[in-house]
């Protein structure tokens, strides 16, 4: 199965890759779901928390405040001004 | 003649202390050039999704955005001056502010008035020394710079820009800063800001076509939320920049000053070797003077 390769991205630092199955994010209109195959996006996200599915491994959560995402060809960028990774399975 | 070798002690012994000096700040901009160097790259992802999307959306959109639009006439322009916050650095914050010297002249002589915003004490005192007006200064920090300071600074100069020029508000934008190309090599940068034209770092492939994207909520509202941040990327990044050649500058100037030193040091014992043979010399010379004047 098609996956997503994800990519979160901080005003100062890099914040998590990886390749994903579902990207469930938080746009100023409300809330969007990314699947493999998604047609090309550019969105504004909203303040708020966004979960990844990844392959393997548990979901990760990321709280942002602001920013926002491309989905192009099964790459998801999310660009955020302030990224925050939620739990410890960020090794 | 002893006077003369107390004074090249003295100046042996406090020419070592400045070395020490020297050697310690050398040790400490070296160590800081890494940290420097490893915050420009990490801040490269952010730079790269940006200015990709922003391009995105520039190139697939005929809105006309405020912030894209050439103005007709400019009559006002803004000139952002990046300098350190401290000197010892060799020429770095004189090269720039010589550049931005040259820029404002440039602009003056096309009829436009300038306002100036300063980055770095050094920028402020030398502006403050020939009371010459400036619009705005942040200091602390440039060095290390954060990126609450280049939303800071952005926000003011879009606020400015956004405003009429009857009521004071800019018609371009342009940044003065030192770009680091690579440790030896740092070239006081001139770069218009605003209005925009979409630049990228570095050249994407020719093959990436861009995708049709679709926008949300709406076209206007994305630019709306992305150009903003793409200015505050951009200073961040000149802010970056400047900050690894300031250091780079500083690790340069130290050097060359510690070597000075150790010159003078060699140069000075050898002066006091000279003086101190001399005294004996003379001292000897006295003796048997002495001792022939009392036989003959």
């Amino acid at each position: 199965m098609a996956e997503l390769d994800v990519e979160i991205v901080a005003a100062d630092h890099f914040v998590w890759s990886g390749a994903a199955k579902v990207v469930n994010a938080r746009t100023s209109d409300g809330a969007i779901g990314v699947l493999p195959g998604h047609s090309p996006l550019l969105a504004i996200l909203a303040e708020g928390e966004l979960s990844i599915e990844p392959v393997t491994g548990t979901r990760i959560h990321v709280t942002v405040d602001g920013g926002f995402f491309s989905v192009d060809n099964d790459r998801v960028v999310i660009v955020a001004d302030n990224a925050q990774l939620n739990d410890s399975v960020a090794a | 003649m002893g006077a003369q070798i107390r004074v090249y002690r003295q100046k042996i012994a406090s020419t070592t202390s400045m070395r020490k000096i020297f050697k310690a700040m050398e040790l400490i901009a070296t160590s800081r050039i890494g940290k420097a160097r490893a915050r420009v790259a990490a801040s490269q992802p952010y730079a790269h999704a940006i200015t990709r999307a922003v391009s995105a959306v520039a190139s697939q959109s005929q809105v006309d955005h405020p912030l894209t639009t050439e103005p007709t006439q400019v009559r006002r322009a803004a000139v952002v001056v990046m300098t350190a916050d401290r000197g010892l650095a060799g020429s770095y914050s004189a090269s720039v502010l010589k550049q931005a010297e040259g820029l404002i002249e440039l602009l003056h002589s096309e009829g436009k008035e300038v306002k100036t915003y300063l980055v770095g004490r050094k920028a402020q005192a030398y502006f403050d020394f020939r009371s010459r007006a400036y619009t705005r200064v942040w200091t602390g920090g440039t060095d290390a710079p954060e990126y609450s300071t280049a939303q800071e600074i952005s926000k003011v100069i879009l606020e400015d820009f956004a405003t009429d020029f009857a009521e004071g508000g800019v018609e371009e934008i342009h940044v003065v800063y030192t770009r680091f190309k690579s440790m030896v090599t740092q070239e006081p940068t001139v770069v218009r800001l605003l209005p925009l034209e979409v630049v990228e770092e570095e050249e994407t492939p020719a093959t990436e076509l861009l995708p049709l994207y679709e926008f949300e909520p709406e076209t206007e509202q994305v630019l709306d939320a992305l150009l903003p941040r793409y200015i505050e990327s951009r200073i961040f990044a000149a802010m970056l920049q400047a900050a690894a050649s300031e250091l780079a500058a500083r690790q340069r100037a130290m050097k060359s000053a510690g070597d000075n030193a150790t010159e003078l040091i060699k140069k000075y014992t050898r002066l006091r070797n000279t003086a101190r043979q001399a005294e004996i010399t003379q001292e000897l010379t006295e003796i048997v003077a002495g001792a022939d004047a009392l036989a003959s």
